[in-house]
């Protein structure tokens, strides 16, 4: 039985998302023949630290109760320098201004020769390479699927199972928030405003819907994927972003007058007429592209496969926590 | 433009491949070829339907050479635009000159606004439209969206356009 340590650095909706997937993914874990040990979780007031072990189910019950995991006052970054493990799950919440304090977190973990999973979109979408590059020169581990659409799987999808395919450009509805807000409005013809307010009622969107409705989020998914997939050298500053903002209840009306929905569509393709850009567009309602609600899903265009679609929960904390313990799964299988 | 014809053809053999010559010979890109011959026309012929692209203007030579040939034709049909697409706008559509916008493409020659419904919810608020561009080729067509493109940026229009046709078969 491989046994690989970890660290789960923030203690948010993510981060206790993770530690209830390994609580009852302990008995699947112990078939694969992987042990993972947490041997630490810090949140913003400090961190609870147990070489042997945290109990999981008592880190849950102590954040909920008094809002914080910790045990003693000792930060996360010294978590990551100076407590012996091997893997850290980054999950502090996205910043896109300066990825702080997950960049620092990412590049020290890489620095101390430890692997990183994150579903943190800030540090990538700003400093991709340089994360990248750090990870090599350490030659550990880097993943981040839980950073593009949630559940669904389209990293590792174009990585491993599309390999030997050349990704030919992606298109998809990667922000959720904008895809329950459009689906509300054409459904119902209700306005934005209108929606919107909904939404943040039902916990859809949040109280500073900018980040969602403006397309930004979208945005820096679709450097991930640019930078991931397309190995291209782009950041949040070189998409072309237009949000949902201006869409009217009677522009959605006119678009299903001729079989059309409007979705907010991220596409980035390489080559010569490359693109990488989010705006509303029109989309047939039969296509793969036209799903409703809140979900997330993504086109790629391949060379060999062909079109390939894959659609899901693009939020959530046990969705997103999948998308984590997958990536964890893959390092511990491809680490010896 | 895309030409449509309906020929009859005698029952004997290669008389298909006669008919369909002059089409390659004049560099048509055949779409679609409909041969019935289970079918006879009141004339005892055989009925065939053939739908090409042509964009060199070379019709003209090719009715001669199939009238040479021998090969009958029944009807001549011709379509000079024939790619579309819907765009949506939403904005002060009216008040920023909706005529102006239209003519900008109209007058290219090679594409023109054929369908525009507007609608205005109130007065202060912004009305949106769907706009049917026809052109008379692909690349043409993106010509015209580049031009609606640029206008509608300078009249602060949001322009929404359908997503790339060539994804996956779609059942309607």
């Amino acid at each position: 039985m491989k046994t690989i340590r970890l660290s789960i650095i923030g203690f948010g909706a993510v981060g206790q998302g993770v530690a209830n997937a390994l609580l009852h993914k302990q008995d699947y874990l112990e078939s694969s023949g992987i042990n993972l040990k947490v041997v630490a979780i810090s949140d913003s007031h400090g961190a609870c630290i147990e070489l042997d072990g945290v109990d999981l189910e008592a880190a849950l019950e102590r954040k909920k109760e008094s809002g914080s995991v910790a045990t003693s006052d000792v930060m996360s970054l010294k978590v990551i320098r100076d407590v012996d493990h091997e893997l850290v799950v980054e999950a502090t919440p996205t910043n896109i201004d300066d990825g702080e304090p997950g960049l620092t977190y990412m590049l020290e973990a890489f620095r101390h020769g430890r692997h990183v999973v994150t579903s943190n979109k800030g540090p990538l979408a700003l400093k991709y390479n340089q994360l990248c590059d750090e990870a090599k020169n350490n030659a550990v581990h880097f993943r981040y699927e839980a950073t593009v659409g949630g559940a669904m799987p389209i990293l590792n999808l174009a990585h491993d199972a599309l390999a030997g395919n050349r990704i030919i450009g992606i298109e998809g509805i990667l922000n959720g928030t904008c895809n329950y807000i459009l689906s509300r409005m054409t459904e119902e013809g209700l306005s934005y405003q209108h929606v919107l307010g909904e939404a943040q009622e039902l916990g859809y969107a949040e109280t500073n819907p900018v980040y969602d409705v403006e397309g930004i989020d979208a945005a820096c998914k679709l450097v991930i994927l640019a930078n991931s997939i397309f190995g291209m050298d782009v950041t949040y500053d070189d998409v072309e972003v237009t949000g949902i903002t201006r869409i009217t209840p009677e522009a959605l009306t006119l678009a299903g007058d001729v079989g059309m929905v409007i979705k907010l569509i991220g596409e980035v393709k390489d080559g010569e007429n490359g693109v990488i850009k989010v705006s509303p567009k029109l989309v047939p309602e039969q296509h793969p592209l036209a799903v409703g609600g809140t979900l997330n899903v993504a086109l790629l265009k391949t060379d060999m496969a062909g079109p390939v679609c894959v659609t899901g929960k693009g939020a959530g904390s046990m969705e997103t926590a999948s998308a984590i313990l997958s990536d964890i799964i893959a390092i511990c299988r491809n680490s010896h | 433009m895309i030409v449509s014809m309906d020929l009859e053809l005698k029952d004997r053999p290669g008389q298909l491949v006669q008919a369909l010559k002059p089409l390659s010979t004049f560099g048509a890109n055949i779409m679609s070829v409909l041969h019935q011959h289970d079918q006879r026309t009141p004339r005892g012929a055989i009925p065939v339907q053939v739908v090409f692209q042509l964009t060199n203007g070379k019709l003209n030579d090719i009715i001669a050479e199939l009238e040479n040939g021998g090969v009958r034709i029944v009807r001549v049909g011709k379509k000079l635009m024939y790619e579309e697409v819907t765009v949506i706008l939403i904005g002060h559509i009216v008040q920023s000159d909706m005529g102006d916008t239209i003519d900008q493409i109209d007058s290219t020659g090679f594409a023109e606004v054929v369908s525009l419904s507007i609608s205005m919810p109130g007065i202060n608020e912004p009305s949106s439209a769907s706009l049917v561009i026809n052109a008379v080729g692909m690349s043409e067509l993106g010509k015209a969206l580049d031009i609606l493109r640029r206008v509608a940026s300078e009249k602060d229009l949001l322009v929404i356009e359908p997503i790339e046709k060539d994804q996956l078969s779609v059942k309607t």
